[in-house]
């Protein structure tokens, strides 16, 4: 349980520092501390995300570093594939679906490391008081 | 007709959102590249964007899970809730640092995890 806090924890900063949802934490955290099966993990994974992005964004928005619109809009305009996706996962082989989210943390994981080896990215500190 | 530019949204929200469903992820490692490469986002603002995104796409996503009766609530608040610390704390950290080594950190727990699933 308190592993499962922890992880829970991690995913938090990870999703604030890379403005991700968390899920690619909370999902093995949710398998391997809590025992879910892959797709309950998943569906309860997304649960979590929720009031994380939702804070997330709140405080992104108080540095100035949300364009509103664009978000609502890539939001909404996703609802039908997300949809989609779900239908599909509940349909598949439970061995798909953790091989296919194995692949998709490695495809991450070799993003992340490129990211962070190409000059200007990555990041520098924002100007102090910026967007307030 | 809808403008070019809400029709390269509608695609980015389409791969994050079949994302998002397919892995019970918000789809933000879909968003956040692409806003940067396609419409000159820097990185905090699209990680910013992407937050807010990932807000509608991981509640349409729960929904429907929900439907199939796949979501353990008390699960859910045993890692969201320390989540919400943890999200204050990184966007904070994200002001301040370079995310260059989180991002080498996280790369690598990523990988163990990878390697752990597919040799269950």
């Amino acid at each position: 349980m308190i592993a499962a806090a922890a992880i829970g924890m991690l995913a938090g900063v990870v999703a604030g520092m890379l403005g991700v949802g968390g899920g690619i934490i909370f999902v093995p955290g949710l398998v391997l501390f809590v025992g879910l099966t892959q797709v309950d993990a998943e569906a309860t994974s997304l649960l979590a995300i929720v009031p994380v992005a939702l804070l997330g964004a709140y405080r992104q928005h108080r540095y100035g570093n949300v364009r509103v619109r664009d978000g609502l809009l890539v939001g909404a305009l996703a609802v039908p594939a997300a949809a989609a996706g779900v239908a599909i996962v509940n349909a598949l082989p439970e061995r798909a679906i953790e091989i296919g989210f194995a692949g998709l943390q490695l495809v991450i994981a070799a993003q992340l490391v490129r990211r962070s080896l190409t000059p200007d990215a990555g990041g520098e500190p924002a100007s102090p008081g910026r967007g307030r | 007709m809808p403008s070019r530019r809400t029709i390269e949204l509608a695609g980015i929200g389409t791969a994050a959102g079949l994302f998002s469903g397919l892995f019970g992820v918000g789809g933000g490692s879909v968003i956040v590249p692409l806003l940067i490469l396609r419409h000159g986002y820097h990185e905090r603002e699209a990680t910013g964007t992407s937050l807010l995104a990932i807000v509608v796409i991981a509640a349409a996503a729960v929904a429907v899970h929900g439907g199939y009766g796949n979501v353990h609530v008390a699960d859910g608040l045993l890692v969201g809730l320390p989540a919400l610390g943890g999200v204050v704390l990184g966007t904070t950290l994200q002001q301040r640092v370079p995310t260059r080594v989180i991002s080498l950190l996280f790369a690598t727990l990523l990988v163990a995890s990878a390697v752990d699933l597919l040799a269950k």
